[in-house]
């Protein structure tokens, strides 16, 4: 599934890096635990979360994802998103609260475990 | 590159901000040198949360890396509490982290296994009150 699909399934805004919503994810977690991020993903490339804090950002750059879904209207600092841009990770976030955001992710094709 | 290079940082114990900038460095770093990404991965995430966990329970600290072309070494070193059990630490889910901890994210129990798993080799040195050193090494 492209970025630009989660972003319109999700009608979510996107908050940098657009030139990369043509990018391919094959994979997704959700999660406001960035430990067990660390600890049990895998391949996942998209991290939907509620938590805002530059420890988000960075935990993605360090699992090499290149997609964070902010779910329930939160909204990242300007400096999480100067971080995010450094990092060519695309920076999304929309209404749609997590398990719902999670549902409608997956029911349009996207699995959350995939090698 | 036939030398070893050395990066040095001083980890700022009053700042969660900041906390990882150091690994984000390195993981820069080690891209520009071109080492394969599934070696950056692992040397990135023991970093960062040795990185993290100096912030959280140590009150900060320094991490010094060293890139060779046979490996690189990580070495963390606090002057914080200590770790009193270690084989207890090192168990997945054991974690002494208050809750503020746990609503930015952490305090899973599950850093120190998580370094121990990326690793190809990690040292333990912790003495109560005077401060724990952690080294780990990833083959190349
Ligand atoms: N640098 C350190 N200084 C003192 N205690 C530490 C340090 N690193 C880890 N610990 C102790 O080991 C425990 C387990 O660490 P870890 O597995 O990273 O889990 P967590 O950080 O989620 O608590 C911590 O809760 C803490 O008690
Ligand atoms: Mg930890």
């Amino acid at each position: 599934m492209k970025i630009s699909e989660i972003r319109d399934i999700l009608g979510a805004k996107v908050l940098c890096c657009e030139e990369s919503l043509d990018k391919e994810v094959l994979s997704a977690c959700g999660s406001d635990m960035m430990s067990d991020v660390l600890a049990f993903v895998k391949n996942q490339s998209a991290l939907l979360t509620g938590l805002v804090n530059p420890q988000v950002i960075k935990t993605a750059v360090m699992m090499d994802m290149y997609c964070i879904v902010f779910v329930r209207d939160k909204l990242p600092s300007p400096e999480m998103i100067a971080l995010a841009e450094d990092a060519g990770i695309v920076l999304l976030a929309t209404e749609t609260r997590m398990f719902e955001a999670c549902g409608l992710l997956y029911k349009n094709g996207l699995a959350g475990e995939k090698d | 590159m036939g030398e070893t290079l050395h990066f040095h940082y001083d980890v700022d114990g009053g700042n969660f901000t900041s906390a990882g900038d150091a690994s984000v460095h390195v993981k820069r770093k080690l891209r520009q040198l071109g080492f394969p990404p599934e070696t950056i991965k692992r040397v990135s995430i023991a970093m960062y949360e040795g990185e993290i966990n100096m912030v959280i329970h140590a009150g900060g600290g320094t991490a010094d890396v060293f890139v060779s072309p046979e490996s690189v070494k990580i070495v963390l070193a606090d002057k914080g509490p200590g770790i009193e059990d270690i084989s207890l630490a090192m168990k997945e889910g054991y974690s002494t982290a208050p809750e503020n901890v746990r609503s930015l994210g952490f305090g899973a129990g599950m850093g120190l296994p998580n370094m121990k798993r990326y690793t190809d080799s990690m040292d333990i040195e912790s003495e109560l009150g005077v401060g724990t050193t952690i080294t780990m090494t990833v083959n190349l």
